[in-house]
């Protein structure tokens, strides 16, 4: 994640991607990521990258922008702008519910979004990893085992993929 | 349809073939005569739309055929169609996705870019309809000199609600699914413009697995949202009629009879697109006979379900006993518009009978047939919901029947064709399937077969 320098292997196809990073994980380094083109089931966990908050967050703010249009529309019904219709009365919560239930869903995409863009940095349209040759097709058909770990060189990544057949080890930024 | 599901997929394709299949068109291939010839009738039919609003907005809604008693005519109808139509593309993203059917893969791209266009041209509808449509804003709940609050009784204040969060949550999440394709697109495109217009749009997603996993996160939560909004939008929709004290209105079935409608609606809509698409980019190993087989199966379901509404409409007016209710009854069957009524009798229920076929549901003739049929018979049944009820009110002496304008026509065609505009577009600027989508779920097929 860091700018720092970063080794990336590549894979022809998902499950030694997956292999690999069981690896590298075993081997108790820091700073794992992938560059894959597809989600593929596990790889979180493979590089033991952790839960995120985002879902919290969505419950979090869908609640909290209901409340305040429910709230919205009680203060302006009942207390600032009463209007007698047809003797109905002024807390008319079941219709009130119609305009927070969309306030719910709008409110916990946006907090969605925005805790998806905290949390992944994104945008960010330069990294070091676009520069290393072949990157491209980490968006089609190649899956890149990332080490971002001071302690890691080509060599010793090298060896611990031994059997795996990595297409390629290169190192940038 | 679970993990014992026959492939949607040829076994043998590799990951760089299905991105070469569905980027390909786009990026390598120039426009046919046929898409330049297409993109002209449309893109004059969008002129003729915006001269249909300049006229409107001079003139007032006294060019359409409105008037008392049938104060609601064609743009009301057009809104409650095009709304319906934009309700397949969100329904197939979202629930089939957590009901795991990966086949959805293949088609929800498209089906989310129609529901937006729909959507958004359905959102203009009522808009127009308004006598002083620049004051549509009165809807909104903003401090303003006049101290003025929104009447929040009112369906048109939730109609606001509903639709404006429909059209923010469908561009998000169409959005939100495109970013990884618009990566692959940059990484493929060659010319400079393009690679740092796909590149910006993506916002430089570099496939990293952290991102993977929270995007997954998010468009799953964001799915799960998705689907009681759907029903809640056409739910609103419904109660925009039945809040009301008119005949044939006033029924508690009218939000899920509307929402079923919507799912028909844009099921047909999106057999149409999938035909043509299909056929324009060159995608039958992508879109395969199973696809059409499924959306056969669900627009049968939907053509079962109004049917189904529709006897229940007749039976609740004449057991609930009221005589306008009983006399609307009669005429839906004897009265004026009484052919229209059962020509969408024959293009909603009966047609799409022949779907029962597994043969003529993978028939593309067919199944391309069937769709037209439905659109048009959803058309007739949004019309008629008005025209039977309104031209037919409580007082006899008010009775009157709706004599359609030019202008009414010409807004309706128009409007189509500024779908068609945008969504001749959308097929030559983005990827019409979500690639990574299309191959995770060959990757799944690889697996299961291992």
């Amino acid at each position: 994640m860091s700018g720092g320098r970063v080794l990336l292997a590549e894979f022809a196809d998902p499950e030694t991607l997956l292999d690999a990073a069981r690896r590298a994980r075993e081997a108790g380094w820091r700073g794992l990521d992938a560059h894959v083109p597809f989600a593929i089931e596990g790889l979180a966990d493979a590089l033991g990258l952790g839960g995120t908050r985002i879902r919290p967050a969505m419950l979090l703010g869908g609640a909290l922008s209901g409340a305040f249009v429910y709230a919205l529309q009680w203060y302006s019904a009942v207390l600032d702008y009463p209007v007698n219709s047809g003797g109905r009365p002024l807390h008319s919560w079941p219709v009130f519910l119609i305009p927070a239930f969309e306030a719910v869903i709008l409110g916990a995409t946006l907090t969605g979004i925005l805790a998806f863009l905290v949390s992944t940095g994104l945008p960010r349209l330069h990294h070091p990893a676009f520069a290393a040759h072949g990157f491209a097709r980490a968006s089609q058909d190649r899956f890149f085992l990332a080490v971002a770990d001071p302690a890691v060189d080509a060599a010793r990544l090298a060896a611990a993929l031994d059997g795996l057949a990595p297409l390629s080890i290169r190192e940038v930024g | 349809m679970s993990a014992a599901a026959p492939p949607s997929l040829p076994p043998q394709a590799s990951y760089a073939e299905m991105v070469g299949l569905v980027a390909d068109p786009v990026l390598e291939r120039r426009p046919g005569r046929l898409w330049w010839i297409a993109f002209g009738v449309t893109l004059l039919l969008t002129l003729g739309f915006a001269a249909c609003l300049a006229w409107l907005f001079i003139q007032g809604v006294g060019i359409w055929g409105v008037n008392t008693p049938v104060v609601w005519g064609f743009a009301i109808a057009n809104f409650v169609w095009w709304l319906g139509i934009g309700h397949a593309g969100t329904l197939i993203s979202a629930l089939l996705l957590l009901t795991r059917q990966g086949w959805r893969a293949s088609i929800n791209r498209f089906a989310e870019a129609m529901t937006l266009f729909a959507a958004t041209i359905a959102g203009l509808f009522p808009i127009m309809h308004l006598g002083r449509p620049y004051r549509f804003y009165w809807l909104l709940p903003y401090p303003n000199t006049m101290e003025l609050w929104p009447q929040w009784r009112s369906a048109l204040v939730w109609d606001f609600a509903a639709i404006s969060t429909y059209i923010i949550f469908s561009i998000l999440f169409w959005y939100w699914g495109l970013i990884p394709d618009l990566a692959t697109m940059r990484d493929r495109a060659h010319s400079r413009l393009a690679r740092r217009l796909y590149g910006i749009f993506a916002l430089g997603w570099r496939g990293s697995a952290r991102h993977w996993h929270r995007h997954d996160v998010l468009y799953r939560a964001m799915a799960a949202l998705a689907v009681p909004l759907v029903v809640s939008v056409h739910s609103v929709v419904g109660m925009d009629f039945a809040a009301s004290l008119m005949p044939g209105w006033q029924e508690t079935i009218f939000p899920p009879y509307f929402v079923v409608g919507a799912m028909f609606s844009g099921f047909a809509m999106v057999l149409t697109l999938a035909v043509l698409l299909r056929w324009g980019l060159g995608l039958q190993e992508i879109i395969t006979a199973r696809h059409f087989d499924a959306m056969g199966k669900i627009v049968l379901a939907g053509s079962v379900a109004m049917g189904l509404s529709y006897l229940t409409e007749w039976f609740n007016a004449w057991y609930g006993g009221a005589w306008i209710e009983r006399g609307h009854l009669r005429f839906l069957f004897t009265g004026d518009y009484a052919p229209l009524y059962f020509a969408m009798l024959v293009c909603n229920v009966l047609v799409p009978q022949l779907l029962w076929s597994g043969r003529l549901r993978r028939n593309l003739v067919v199944a391309f047939t069937v769709s037209i049929v439905v659109n048009i018979g959803m058309w007739l049944e949004r019309i008629l919901i008005i025209w039977n009820t309104l031209s037919h009110t409580h007082l006899p002496a008010m009775r009157h029947l709706f004599h359609p304008t030019f202008w009414d026509w010409a807004t309706l065609g128009c409007s189509i064709g500024v779908f068609g505009c945008l969504f001749l577009c959308f097929a030559r600027l983005l990827p019409a399937v979500a690639m990574h989508d299309l191959n995770k779920q060959l990757h799944g097929e690889k697996e299961a077969r291992a």
